[in-house]
């Protein structure tokens, strides 16, 4: 890590416009190699963010996705303004989804987004609210 | 081996990103999944798919694979042509199954 200054970045995201999606991921993913993060952590991180994108694309009216890299962790926040999850373990659980059968044609909604997300982080919480949102915080440590 | 020569053996249609056939190929793999992809596929690999939309063009960026290709006659879309020129992923097309594909490129990476 070439710096000791936190790092901050960005991304409004709007429900449904797929054309968008990856963005954020791309972004982060050359900020961190540009640092010179091993490829293994971007990797993770790319995985995580990209997977958070989507689940506001997919299923939310809009969202923010803010990232902070400092020299012990990437962080990744991620806040909707999207329908709420009900049941968070059931959400949690891989080959779950409620994704609309043509979501599903694009070979999104397999039930693997939140599992991914929680598999490539060191750290993650998911809160949500029905009716209001959810907010995913994942965090990747980079001292190990 | 390089992209070229798979698209030499295959008989694959570029569609995107020729410049790119200079990469080499280091690995395969085979999904419609786009979550699976992005877990699972790995760097420098050809990514076999039906997938069309412009989705695709971000989920191999990402995951730094060396092409696209678009199976079963499928064609993509001009988004997807669009993106993929302006993100630097080549996209190939070619009329056989998946199952075939993958088999040929299992052959000649061995």
């Amino acid at each position: 890590m070439v710096t000791n200054q936190a790092i901050e970045g960005s991304f409004q995201l709007i429900g449904g416009i797929f054309e968008n999606a990856g963005n954020a991921s791309i972004q982060l993913k050359q900020k961190l190699t540009e640092l010179g993060i091993k490829e293994d952590v971007v990797r993770r991180a790319a995985i995580v963010t990209f997977e958070a994108e989507m689940n506001v694309i997919i299923y939310a009216a809009a969202g923010w996705l803010r990232y902070y890299i400092t020299p012990q962790y990437i962080k990744i926040i991620v806040e909707d303004m999207g329908p709420g999850i009900e049941d968070i373990e059931l959400a949690m659980q891989e080959g779950y989804s409620t994704a609309p059968e043509w979501i599903r044609e694009m070979g999104w909604g397999a039930g693997m987004g939140l599992p991914n997300m929680k598999k490539n982080s060191d750290e993650f919480k998911i809160d949500s609210v029905v009716g209001e949102g959810t907010t995913v915080e994942m965090m990747i440590n980079l001292t190990s | 081996m390089k992209l070229l020569d798979f698209v030499k053996v295959l008989s694959l249609d570029v569609k995107s990103y020729s410049d790119g056939l200079q990469q080499d190929v280091t690995g395969g793999y085979a999904s419609d999944l786009l979550s699976d992809v992005l877990a699972n596929s790995k760097k420098g690999a050809i990514w076999i798919t039906l997938q069309t939309h412009q989705n695709i063009v971000a989920v191999a960026n990402v995951k730094g694979l060396a092409g696209i290709i678009i199976v079963g006659g499928r064609e993509p879309q001009k988004d997807t042509l669009d993106k993929a020129e302006a993100e630097k992923i080549t996209i190939m097309t070619t009329s056989i199954s998946a199952f075939e594909t993958a088999g040929k490129i299992y052959q000649l990476l061995k």
